[in-house]
């Protein structure tokens, strides 16, 4: 953990684009689709040819405002798309639409979990906008290149209150909204194609004041690991400024991964003058209620609920709950599973979070990309749960399923003969081999050393090849000896 | 000579006397051998083939009213394949890979594109002296006579579109509007010029001045000619957010209802200082004309008229400035040829191709949206707005139709008002409130003064009343013959330097 001088105190708000997941771009009917040749995604529209009008994709509504109800935010039912005005190359107009002072989500809250127990933290703000293109600086000797596939994709870009008292606090905050907007289906997360972005506004201040102090923007700090990284350089370079006398300028500055440093990109007498004003192409946004309604209808159940839920009518413990709603995926892999299964739901829990969650996470996949699915996990533990399988020869067949190998559970634990003995006459015979082989620990038994009995019904198991039932060995070993 | 108009033309393809092709060529010839720059291009294999095409849906039975009949685009519109400038050097390369909505429904009805007219740059002026492909003349007065009479503009920003149809070089027009640029040129040329409400014509492919007043109409001979052409140009477009969804009308439908009881509104704010006597006289005729078609008479006030043109002046530069970005030589258009980094390029780029007006409206705009003047300049252009619109809905409360002058004076001549701005600028005194409030206004031809000079007369209805505007100016027509005047031949030693790109 993390721990600067105890003088200061860390103020952080963040800013998180989230890229919607809808099908064509938020003004025109081009694909959104990523990974296409540069420019194959771009209509008259998108590359705003001379003459051209935007006109407002409502599905990108839709998901703005399923985001506002899953955290209880004001919802704008009349909102305004403004224009943001600057040049680059990157952004065919010469301006960004955004929204500005009606902006779709008014206030909201969302809950972290911290150590010192859960904390909400502010959401001031949803707002619909559209992505820019990509400049692309290798393969054009010494010129630019301009792709403008990613141009009027569809954001939402979430504004925190500065609510967060540390780097640890920021990414809470952030995997929670990361975790929320793939629950509620608005957005893939995928931040290495810059699906979910972030950006942070940092500042410190003496313990105990009450005034913030002078933040600087961090931009570019796009996975996890980055974010907590680049707050905690932040802080520290902020704290040193101002220990030393010094104070702190109001800047943009970009966080360099690879040399673990943020440098200034522009101050805030280099900041652009955006000129925002209304757009006059998009006539207000006006929702009824009758949309909202529908929008809440399609809601799905939230990750809190969710977890409650699992607390009280599954039994699950907080821990088990809390890593079983993490993800939207893995709570419907889990919920899947036990619609599926005769195992008891605690069993299923120690499965997923035992063998399934270290193979996926030995293999980097996610859950969708299990190459066992729900089904076949469903049966595996059927047959744990019917005494075909022993922990052990269980965990034989999960590999052979992971490995892909042919055949369902059963075929497999026909191929390897991993059927459990739970003939009594078979194990009977075992046991009495055993009894014959190893009189010394059955004497032991015999003058009350009942911890022996582990080390009896492991030779069971091993002349078994552990197919005996564990249970049935016990039972045996001890009516034998008696 | 004698004007032909386009039911005229109309009536003759129906009645087989002359094919798409002969007209189209003919008017194709005439363009070729004028001297009024009116054009800034036109592509005569483009158009043939149009009219070609046209004759042959006529041959297999098609009777669409405008089949096969010639009309002029005011290069401001988008047709697929052809140069599209908006009167700018920064589009001077750019053909575009589109077609404008309106363009492409009066395509559907059968219309020719004989070509593209010539433009104040972007639609920012008042004389289309601003364009870059040159000076239009007025066919009505093209020629100096001496040393102190220079050539009179046509007016603008549609002044090419409204050379054209009095030079008759096409039988009708389109032309847009924002400040007054269908309505000024129509009465300075002696046509009939419509903008229609806000909303009734798509924007898509109309390269934008500023988006909440630009509208697209006709500039024709005729009210009824007006009222076909809008027929083929108007409708819902779904490209267009800020298109009406609402039914498609036939304008021709009631041109001849009667006018009885009609109740005509005259502002008492149009008629004071400022205007010119002789033309204030010509306009108390025409509404004397319609009393005796059974109308009233009544002095209305628009009493926030004064603020009009100073709202506008923020409101539309602010659009404007931010309009204009796109311009920006990375994509297309014209990139200055040499620059040392990214912001040379833009700079270079944008003082190359863009003009003088064009440069003072971006830093007009850009400066009234700015960081801390926003609240003193937008904010309240858009209050001023909605007084002036709040107006018209007081001043509707009484009358039908808000008559007056289109213009406070008649075309002027050459050179005359380029170096002064705001004296510019107050030619739109009239029309500009119409912009603001998005209602439907026109120009109708109202006589000459005594050095026969057109004038014309202003209609504004209430909200998409095209159609009793349009009622009113035909019957109007059928009553006077200021709109059947031609302009004098021109003389045939026109002084030539006026055309041509620089």
């Amino acid at each position: 953990m993390f721990n600067w001088d105890q003088r200061w105190d860390v103020v952080i708000g963040l800013e998180v684009h989230a890229q919607l997941q809808t099908k064509s771009k938020i003004f025109s009917g081009s694909s959104t689709a990523y990974g296409a040749e540069p420019n194959t995604q771009a209509s008259a529209v998108d590359i705003a040819l001379p003459g051209v009008l935007p006109v407002m994709n409502y599905e990108a509504a839709r998901l703005a405002v399923k985001f506002g109800l899953a955290i209880g935010a004001q919802i704008n039912q009349r909102n305004v798309f403004a224009r943001k005005n600057y040049f680059y190359p990157d952004l065919p107009k010469g301006y960004q639409i955004s929204q500005m002072e009606l902006p779709i989500v008014g206030f909201g809250e969302l809950d972290i979990d911290t150590p010192n127990g859960s904390k909400s933290i502010g959401i001031t703000r949803a707002h619909l906008e559209e992505d820019a293109g990509k400049s692309l600086h290798e393969d054009f000797q010494g010129q630019t290149g301009i792709d403008l596939n990613r141009a009027g994709t569809p954001l939402l870009e979430i504004v925190s209150e500065p609510d967060m008292r540390s780097p640890s606090e920021a990414v809470a905050y952030l995997r929670k909204l990361h975790s929320l907007v793939r629950y509620i289906g608005i957005c893939d997360g995928n931040m290495q194609e810059g699906s979910f972005r972030c950006d942070a506004n940092v500042s410190v201040r003496p313990r105990g004041q009450v005034e913030y102090g002078t933040r600087t923007e961090l931009k570019n700090i796009n996975s996890f690991r980055f974010v907590e990284r680049a707050m905690e350089y932040e802080i520290e370079r902020q704290i040193d400024i101002l220990e030393d006398g010094g104070s702190i300028t109001q800047e943009t500055r970009l966080y360099d991964s690879d040399k673990h440093e943020t440098r200034s990109m522009r101050s805030k007498e280099e900041a652009h003058d955006y000129r925002y004003f209304p757009d006059p192409d998009l006539p207000p946004m006006v929702l009824e209620d009758s949309f909202l309604e529908e929008v809440r209808a399609t809601l799905p159940e939230l990750p809190v609920a969710k977890k409650a839920r699992f607390e009280t009518e599954l039994g699950l413990s907080s821990d088990d709950a809390d890593l079983l709603t993490a993800d939207r995926e893995v709570a419907d892999f889990f919920e899947a599973t036990l619609a599926a299964t005769k195992a008891e739901t605690k069993i299923v829990a120690n499965w997923m979070s035992g063998e399934l969650f270290a193979n996926l996470n030995k293999s980097e996949l996610d859950i969708n990309a299990s190459p066992i699915n729900s089904q076949q996990f469903a049966l595996l533990l059927d047959r744990i749960a019917d005494n075909t399988l022993s922990g052990k020869t269980a965990k034989q067949v999960f590999s052979a399923l992971w490995e892909q190998e042919e055949g369902d559970v059963d075929t497999i634990i026909e191929a390897k003969g991993l059927k459990q003995i739970t003939d009594t006459g078979a194990i009977e015979a075992i046991v009495d081999e055993v009894v014959a082989a190893c009189p010394e620990q059955v004497q032991q038994f015999k003058d009350g050393n009942d911890k022996v009995i582990g080390f009896l019904v492991g030779q069971v198991m091993q002349k078994s090849r552990g197919k005996a039932n564990p249970k049935m060995a016990n039972e045996l070993l001890i009516k034998k000896m008696s | 000579m004698t004007i032909t108009t386009l039911a005229t033309l109309a009536a003759d393809l129906k009645d087989g006397k002359r094919s798409s092709v002969e007209i189209t060529q003919d008017y194709l010839e005439r363009i070729e051998h004028s001297q009024h720059n009116a054009f800034i291009s036109t592509n005569a294999d483009f158009a043939l083939a149009q009219a070609k095409a046209a004759d042959a849906k006529r041959a297999s039975g098609d009777t669409t009213q405008l089949l096969g009949v010639p009309v002029a685009q005011k290069d401001i519109f988008c047709i697929e394949g052809t140069q599209t400038t908006c009167g700018s050097k920064i589009l001077e390369n750019f053909i575009a890979p589109y077609t404008a909505t309106v363009v492409e429904n009066m395509h559907s009805h059968g219309v020719v594109s004989l070509g593209k007219t010539n433009m104040d740059e972007f639609a920012m002026g008042s004389s289309n002296e601003t364009s870059y492909y040159g000076s239009v003349t007025n066919p009505w007065r093209s020629v100096g006579r001496g040393s102190a009479q220079d050539p009179l503009v046509p007016g603008g920003s549609s002044g090419g579109s409204a050379a054209a149809v009095a030079a008759q070089l096409a039988p009708a027009a389109t032309g847009t509007d924002t400040g007054g640029s269908i309505r000024q040129p129509a009465a300075f040329c002696n046509l009939t010029g419509l903008k229609p409400s806000y909303g009734r014509c798509s924007r898509y492919g109309m390269i934008a001045f500023a988006s909440s007043l630009d509208q697209a109409g006709p500039m024709t001979h005729t009210a009824e000619d007006a009222a076909l052409l809008l027929n083929s140009m108007a409708g819902f477009d779904t490209k267009d957010a800020t298109s009406l969804d609402i039914p498609t009308e036939d304008f021709t439908a009631s041109l001849n209802h009667s006018l009885e009881g009609l109740k005509i509104g005259l502002p008492k704010e149009f008629f004071g200082a400022g205007l010119d006597s002789e033309m204030a006289a010509i306009i108390e005729t025409a509404v004397k004309q319609f009393e005796a078609l059974g109308a009233t008479v009544k002095e209305v006030s628009l009493p926030n008229s004064h603020l009009a043109l100073p709202s506008y002046y923020v409101i539309a530069p602010a659009e404007a400035s931010s309009n204009l970005s796109r311009f920006d030589g990375v994509r297309y258009g014209q990139r200055a040829a040499e620059y040392s980094d990214l912001v040379d390029m833009y700079t270079k780029t944008r003082s190359e191709g863009f003009g003088n007006e064009v440069k003072r409206r971006i830093m007009i705009g850009a400066y009234a949206l700015s960081s801390g003047y926003y609240d003193a300049y937008y904010s309240q252009a858009l209050k001023l707005r909605r007084l002036i619109s709040n107006d018209f809905d007081a001043a509707f409360a009484e009358c039908d139709v808000i008559m007056g002058p289109t213009t406070p004076s008649p075309a002027f001549a050459m050179n005359s008002k380029s170096d002064d701005p705001t004296e510019m600028y107050l030619n739109d005194i009239f029309t500009i409130p119409a912009n603001l409030a998005g209602l439907p206004a026109g120009s109708i031809p109202a006589g000459f003064t005594q050095a026969g000079l057109p004038t014309g007369l202003h209609l504004i209805t209430p909200y998409l009343q095209e159609a009793k505007l349009l009622n009113i100016a035909h019957k109007f027509q059928q009553e006077t013959d200021w709109h059947l005047q031609a302009p004098p031949p021109a003389d045939g030693a026109l002084n030539s330097n006026l055309g041509g790109k620089h």
